[in-house]
């Protein structure tokens, strides 16, 4: 089983995990820092300026 | 044979539609309308790659069968590169389908682009929840004990046993994957038919 | 002509084109992806809670896998009461007038008293005690069943676990005490496990009744609930151990938080029919009036076409 001492993931998640309780939300630290990011990358996404603009002059 | 008669059959009239439809440089366009310069572009892709991910992970852990990934390093590993292809997929699926939802593009006889997604999102949905029950560990055996009261409920639970594991592990190995799949490539080819959304009008117009 | 509608219609666009790679787009997508998801599953790994067996149950709580038994045989687990699709226990769930699982009708046969107790117990051989219980259960009436099955009940508050057996202070309860010890014996050792899969014959693939078992006992619900897999506590959405879940179940499991579903004894049926309904509303954006006119008010695109609009 060499191979299972190599995989083993870094930081492994396999511990009991926190909540957030507000009011009658209850959701896990890991599910809420997804959906963050799911938020924070949609904005960025729309902000975020797009490369290669600067080309684009000849008609079709 | 005359050329009239060429032209009638269908195998003729058949390629006609088809390159109509989607001429060779509308497959693989090289110019894009000057408007499509936004990050925002690029999740429908992201969300195909990473289908793509799904899918070759999940290949490779079905050569063992499923059972492999409990009592194997490289099994699990596998596991966990499945796992997460799957949450990049609906993280990339979800920007996306928010991303075409404020730029309504469903506009100028879109619509069925929307609907196809919508489909491929919850046809994506249900392929996740087959899978999590189809672990064969505890997360499976809570998830299907707790499934099992909506779908019941419902009357579909007859014919869909989610304590069946083998039931479950065809749909999630075998009918949702093509599902999602034949879904994903009819939505991008009406993509490339329809060709990207323009934007709305400045001051869109009563009459035209 | 037709009227122009901004939200159904798009305008002919004439401007201009500029060059546009999707090969090499999507080429970068695919490393970029690839990358992450090796990253992720090098740095955190996946779950993988070991699955409760009959066997891990009877012997960490032989208690409470008696008492399930017990409440099997007067009818007040879960699967017992169930209804379709495994037995005639209940009318089931209730939309409006509509049973609908009923309507279906029973399609998996679960028989809670013959498949989880007395099935199992014939299988065993060459137990003298257990042959001379199962005889006197198969040839009681069905009232004097119910009266030992009454009298047990009433004891059972005060059964103990001693010397590796089912205690319960209870006399005139027929072949009650041996039944349920030797379940008990045949659990722990972990026979069940295997006389519940197989009920199908030599291969199978369908758990569906020691599921069914296992979740009528208290000792799974306390299991999922250390891991905090309730649905009162937005458990479908959740993982075991500290993963992310299936965060894109948030609006399902979101009505059973709220009332009326959070007390409703139809709740799973009434969820069901809004979240299809939900579905149903957001297939249908493009041809609903109002809904499909939110992005042209909200102005997000703004942002998107920004560039587009400078360069008007
Ligand atoms: C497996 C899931 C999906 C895949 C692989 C996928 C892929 C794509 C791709 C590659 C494009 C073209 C590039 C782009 O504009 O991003 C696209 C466009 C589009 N997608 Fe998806 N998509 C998926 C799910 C969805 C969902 C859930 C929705 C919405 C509910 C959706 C709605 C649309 C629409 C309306 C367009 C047309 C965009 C336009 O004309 O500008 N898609 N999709």
């Amino acid at each position: 089983m060499a191979g299972l001492a190599l995989l083993a993931a870094l930081f492994p998640l396999d511990h009991l995990g926190g909540y957030i309780h507000w009011g009658w939300v209850d959701i896990s630290y890991a599910n809420a820092i997804v959906v963050a990011l799911m938020v924070i990358v949609f904005v960025a996404a729309l902000l975020a300026p797009f490369p290669g603009h600067g080309r684009r002059k000849e008609s079709r | 044979m005359s050329s009239p008669d060429i032209e009638r059959q269908w195998t003729t009239r058949l390629r006609h539609r088809v390159t109509g439809h989607l001429p060779p440089e509308k497959v693989l366009p090289d110019t894009q309308p000057a408007y499509v310069a936004s990050w925002i572009y690029v999740f429908g892709v992201t969300t195909m790659v990473a289908l793509s991910m799904v899918i070759l992970t999940g290949f490779v852990l079905a050569i063992r069968g499923p059972l492999w990934w409990h009592t194997s390093g490289v099994g699990h590993y596998v596991n966990s590169l499945h796992l997460w292809s799957v949450e990049v997929f609906f993280f990339a699926m979800v920007i996306h389908l928010w991303g075409k939802f404020f730029m309504a593009a469903w506009r100028g006889r879109r619509a069925l682009t929307w609907v196809t997604g919508v489909v491929t999102f919850l046809t994506s949905i249900a392929a996740a929840f087959t899978g999590y029950v189809s672990q064969t560990n505890f997360d499976s055996q809570w998830i299907s004990t707790q499934a099992k009261d909506g779908i019941n409920a419902t009357g579909a639970g007859s014919i869909f046993n989610v304590l069946n594991l083998g039931q479950m592990l065809m749909w999630h190995i075998v009918l949702l994957p093509l599902v999602a799949v034949i879904l994903t490539a009819v939505h991008v080819v009406l993509v490339r038919v329809r060709g990207v959304v323009p934007p709305f009008e400045d001051a869109p117009p009563e009459k035209p | 002509m037709k009227r122009f509608r901004p939200d159904v219609d798009a305008p002919e666009y004439h401007g201009p084109y500029a060059p546009y790679d999707i090969i090499k787009e999507g080429t970068i997508a695919f490393l970029v992806v690839a990358i992450l998801v090796v990253a992720l599953a090098t740095l955190f790994g996946s779950p993988d809670e070991q699955a409760v067996t009959i066997r891990t149950w009877s012997n960490a709580d032989p208690i409470d896998f008696a008492t399930t038994a017990l409440g099997e045989l007067n009818g007040t687990t879960i699967t017992a009461h169930y209804g379709a699709p495994y037995n005639h226990g209940s009318l089931g769930q209730e939309l409006g007038p509509l049973h609908l699982a009923n309507l279906v009708g029973v399609t998996i046969p679960v028989n809670p008293i013959q498949d989880f107790i007395i099935a199992p117990l014939s299988s065993v051989p060459n137990d003298h005690p257990l042959r001379v219980a199962l005889a006197q259960w198969h040839a009681a009436p069905r009232a004097e069943r119910a009266t030992w099955v009454a009298r047990y009940t009433r004891a059972a508050a005060h059964m103990t676990w001693s010397n590796g057996h089912i205690v319960v202070p209870a006399t005139r309860t027929g072949p009650l005490g041996v039944m349920i010890n030797s379940l008990t014996q045949m659990a722990r050792s972990g026979a069940l496990d295997q006389a519940l899969v197989t009920g199908h014959g030599f291969y199978t693939t369908d758990y569906t009744k020691p599921l069914l078992f296992v979740a009528d006992g208290t000792y799974f619900a306390n299991l999922a609930k250390h891991q905090h897999l309730l649905g009162a506590q937005w458990g479908m959405m959740n993982e075991t151990d500290s993963y992310p879940g299936q965060a894109w179940l948030w609006l399902y499991t979101f009505w059973y938080q709220v009332p009326p579903f959070s007390s409703s004894p139809n709740a799973d049926v009434q969820v069901w029919a809004i979240m299809m309904l939900a579905s149903l509303l957001l297939l249908l954006v493009p041809f609903i009036p109002g809904l499909r006119s939110i992005p042209r008010k909200v102005r997000v695109y703004r942002v998107i076409w920004r560039e587009h609009y400078r360069s008007l």
